[in-house]
Order: structure tokens, then C-alpha cells, then sequence
């Protein structure tokens, strides 16, 4: 039951790989479960004709910044909500994960019109800020976790010692927490690669589409070139499957401690 | 898209007071694409937390293999849901594409049908597509609250000749009801928002039959540049959300603040 179950969870991919190496003309010439010729055609359209390597380096742009600016910014914002005590601390957590669960759409239209006034409409900086807006909750709710893990006595040893908190912060508490730091950094990777709305509502072309986008926009007027979309999903699927499988069990403890995106 | 033809509506733009709300109210197409939002929420996150209880309690038995099969769950989740829905198009797609082919070949079918003419079979596509994609998540969640289980409880029900049926119905159950709401609320909030899914499966078709409200407002906005209709049906996506939201926060923060270190 459970093998069923994992073959019909792995089969879409499967069917979707098998696909992408067939012959366009065979594509819907009546299914076999095995692969019978297989070409590299799709693929090759796609890198010559398509220039999908363009929206793939689009996306690594605007997800590595996105994740590098959450995860530094955001380790030491989740640091002082873990360890200081100020007035508003609760309120501030709640609001944190309130702008984290704010509907996407919700925000489109004010966005949209200030990142026009601010002529970043199709710019990479466009994408990255919006960006901000989910990643950014998800990073310090995930990594206040983290820290809270971590033992006080740890760093307030070091500031006996004569060091500053930030210095503690930097020499202690960041080693410690690294398996955590690149957890959130690869959840919220994937976040951004994955992304779609902001992407499609704030860029205008190709020259700044993440690959999402350009997937999604793939469908010509009279025909889907079936073959070279699936070529696509395979690629954009490749790192983020990369990724998860590498660190599955980082990535399951991250997913439920933090629980912030679905 | 023509997102290069937007005037700038801070301007000029005489306030209407409630109008645009009211319009709403009275608009079908608002009213419809609220209808299917509920269904799809109502339907796709039952179906997912009956699977990922289910899933849950298998992956909590030890069991050789047990990390493949964890990471197989795993990929739908990380896979750009774009990319799920346009696999679950092309699956669908065609008198001939995998699906027609399966139901007609076991005899389910006596021959092949368009799914994405009709509404009503259009849905079907577009359910399992969430379903196999968030199950994997709503099984994590729900795994996470089983291993928080304390084994001996378990025991002392064995040896007080509880069956396995009485075993979730009075130990399982009641202790994974925080990690059960977690799990519904979150897929309540996040199915409410559908757009990506059904952007790239049905388009919203045929017609708007399968349109939800983040798909409409997007619509609104971006492709019929109605900026002030567009953010009022934004700002009531905001407020029923939002609601959700409280919900949510009220338990998630309590759990964050009470039970942790």
C-alpha cells in the first residue's frame, strides 16, 4: 500500500522526465510506460531557441539574494527576539508571522505601484523586495527557533570573558547554529525559486523572468510545445529536488518547527 | 500582459466611497469565483488530511526504507508548483494522454474524455494536483505531533486490551488534535489563496468556471487594469484571510511562547 503509494507520488515526475525526452510527435501518439526512442531535442530547443538559461539565472540572482539578505539580516533580527528582553517583544512575533501569512495578491496592487514610482518595475531589485515580504517573516520565525535551542550560558561565558554581544553573537552563537542557518537558507531558497505571482505581476519580459514564469508562459497561441515545457520542469525542478534530497531530514525538522509556509 | 499600458491611478482618481464594494457584491463572476475557492479549499484540504493522517501513521512505524520513502514525499513539495500543475496538464491532456489512455485501457471509461471542456471534470486535475503536491507537508506536520506522542501511553493501553482501532480513537487522536489544527488551518490559508495552481492548469476554464478570487483580483488588476475594483476584491482576500490568520496565530503563538524554551 505504502510502495503504492510512493509510486504514484513519484510517477508525475517519472512520466514528466520520460516526456521530456520524447519526440514531439509522439508525445500523445498513444502512452508506453517505457521509454522507446528518446532524443535531446527538447532540451537542446530549449537552451538554443527558448534562451532558457536566461530566466535560470534570473531566478538564481533573485533567490541567492533574497536568501543571503534574509539570512544575515534576518539572524540578527531573531537573535535579539530570542535572547533580549524588550516591551512589545509578543506583539512583535505575532506581527511577524502576520505579514508572513498576508496574501500575496493582497499586496500586488500597492506593490506594483510603489515599486513603479520607484522605476523598479522588470529589475532585479523589483523582484528581490517583494520578495522580502515572505521570506523575510519565514527566516526570523524559523531561525528564533533555532537560537531559542541554543544554551544562554554559552554566550553570557563569552561576555564574561570581556566580549561584546555581538562578538559573542558572531563567535559563538553563529557556529553553533550553522545547521539551522543553512536549513532556513534552503527553505527559504526554495520559497523564492518557486515563487510565482510577484515574479509574473512585476516583470514585463523575458530578460527578467524567473524560470516559473517563463515556464508557465511557455504555451504558444495555436499550440503547447509540450515537449520543451516539460524539458523546462525538469531543469527548474532539478535544483530545488537536488537540494531537499540532500537535506531531507534538515529540511523535515525545519518544515515543522517553523511551519510558517506551506 | 500589459502591464506597460497602466495609467497612474494616484493621479486622478475620484473617491467612491463603498462602490466598488458594492459592485463586488452584486458582481457573479466575484461570487462564482468566491464559490470555487471554498470548494477547492473545502475539498482538497480534506482529502489532504485524511492522506497525510494516514501517511503520518505509516511513516511513524519504523520500517526498512523509511527514509526513501520520505524523500519521496518530499519532491512534490519542493517542485515549483507551476511546474506541478503543468504536469498534471499534460497528464490529462489529449484523447490520448496518460490518464485517458489508463482509465479507458482498465475499463473504467468506455473511451476518452476532454477533462477540460466542463467544469465539472476540469476540477478533477486541479484537486489532485494540490493533494499530491501538499500531502507531503500535512504528513510532516501531523508526523511531527505523532513522535511527540509519549510510547508508554501505548502500553498502558495494550495492557489494559485496548484494540488498535480504540488505541487512535483515545490516545492518537486527542493528542495530535493541536498538530491536526495546525495542519487544517494552514491549508485552509493557503488553499484560500490559490492562484499559481490553477493559473498555469486551467487557466481559470473553461470560461471562468474553475476561477478562484486570487486568480479574479489578478485578472482585475493586471489584465482589465479595473486598479480600484481590482484592490477592493484585494482588499476582501485580505479580510477573510486575515480572519483565518487570527486564528492561527492565537494558537501557533501560544504554542510558540508557552511550550518552548
Amino acid at each position: 500500500m505504502l510502495a503504492l503509494l510512493v509510486l504514484g507520488s513519484a510517477f508525475p515526475l517519472y512520466w514528466a522526465i520520460l516526456a521530456s525526452f520524447t519526440p514531439e510527435a509522439r508525445l500523445f501518439g498513444g502512452p508506453s510506460l517505457l521509454p522507446s526512442e528518446l532524443v535531446l531535442d527538447h532540451y537542446r530547443a530549449l537552451f538554443t531557441q527558448r534562451n532558457f538559461w536566461i530566466p535560470i539565472r534570473n531566478s538564481l540572482i533573485v533567490a541567492g539574494t533574497t536568501t543571503a539578505f534574509c539570512v544575515a539580516v534576518g539572524a540578527l533580527c531573531a537573535y535579539a527576539l530570542a535572547r533580549l528582553q524588550f516591551r512589545g517583544k509578543f506583539a512583535l512575533l505575532g506581527f511577524i508571522l502576520a505579514v508572513g501569512m498576508f496574501p500575496q495578491i493582497s499586496v500586488v496592487s500597492p506593490l506594483y505601484m510603489l515599486l513603479r514610482s520607484l522605476g523598479l518595475i522588470n529589475t532585479y531589485p523589483g523582484l528581490v523586495l517583494p520578495y522580502l515580504t515572505f521570506a523575510m517573516p519565514l527566516t526570523v520565525w524559523l531561525l528564533v527557533g533555532f537560537f531559542r535551542q541554543l544554551p544562554a550560558e554559552l554566550e553570557e561565558a563569552a561576555m564574561v570573558d570581556g566580549a561584546s554581544r555581538l562578538r559573542a553573537f558572531g563567535e559563538v552563537i553563529v557556529p553553533l547554529a550553522l545547521p539551522g542557518l543553512a536549513t532556513t537558507a534552503i527553505l527559504t531558497f526554495v520559497y523564492s525559486w518557486n515563487e510565482f505571482l510577484f515574479a509574473l505581476s512585476f516583470t514585463l519580459g523575458p530578460e527578467r523572468q524567473t524560470v516559473p514564469v517563463a515556464i508557465a508562459l511557455f504555451r504558444g497561441m495555436y499550440q503547447v510545445p509540450w515537449g520543451q515545457i516539460l524539458a523546462a520542469a525538469v531543469v527548474a525542478t532539478l535544483p530545488v529536488t537536488l537540494l531537499v534530497l540532500a537535506f531531507q531530514r534538515r529540511i523535515v525538522q525545519g518544515l515543522t518547527a517553523g511551519a510558517v509556509k506551506g | 500582459m500589459h502591464l506597460h499600458d497602466l495609467r497612474m491611478p494616484w493621479l486622478g482618481r475620484p473617491f467612491v466611497g463603498l462602490s466598488n464594494y458594492l459592485e463586488a457584491v452584486g458582481d457573479p463572476r466575484f461570487r462564482g469565483a468566491l464559490w470555487h475557492t471554498l470548494f477547492f479549499a473545502a475539498t482538497s484540504v480534506s482529502l489532504e488530511l485524511l492522506i497525510g493522517l494516514w501517511l503520518a501513521l505509516a511513516l511513524n512505524q519504523a520500517f526498512r526504507g523509511r527514509g526513501l520513502v520520505r524523500a519521496a514525499v518530499l519532491v512534490p513539495w519542493a517542485i515549483p508548483t507551476v511546474v506541478s500543475a503543468l504536469l498534471w496538464r499534460f497528464m490529462f491532456e489529449g484523447q490520448t494522454g496518460i490518464v485517458n489512455a489508463a482509465l479507458v485501457d482498465i475499463g473504467l471509461m468506455r473511451e476518452p474524455i476532454v477533462w477540460f471542456i466542463q467544469p465539472g471534470t476540469a476540477w478533477v486535475p486541479v484537486i489532485l494536483a494540490d493533494v499530491w503536491k501538499t500531502t507531503p507537508f500535512v504528513a510532516l506536520l501531523l508526523l511531527a505531533g505523532l513522535q511527540n506522542i509519549d510510547a508508554s501511553l501505548y502500553e498502558a493501553a495494550r495492557i489494559d486490551g485496548a484494540s488498535a482501532w480504540r488505541q487512535f480513537r483515545h490516545v492518537t487522536l486527542p493528542l495530535l488534535k493541536p498538530a491536526i489544527l495546525v495542519a487544517l488551518i494552514f491549508r485552509t490559508l493557503d488553499a484560500f489563496r490559490v492562484f499559481d495552481l490553477i493559473y498555469a492548469l486551467t487557466g481559470g476554464g473553461p470560461g471562468t468556471s474553475t476561477e478562484p478570487i486570487a486568480l479574479y483580483t489578478f485578472n482585475a488588476l493586471l489584465q482589465n487594469l479595473q486598479f480600484g475594483y481590482g484592490s477592493a476584491l484585494s482588499v476582501i482576500v485580505f479580510v477573510v484571510t486575515f480572519g483565518l490568520a487570527m486564528i492561527y496565530i492565537r494558537f501557533l503563538g501560544a504554542e510558540l511562547m508557552g511550550s518552548r524554551r
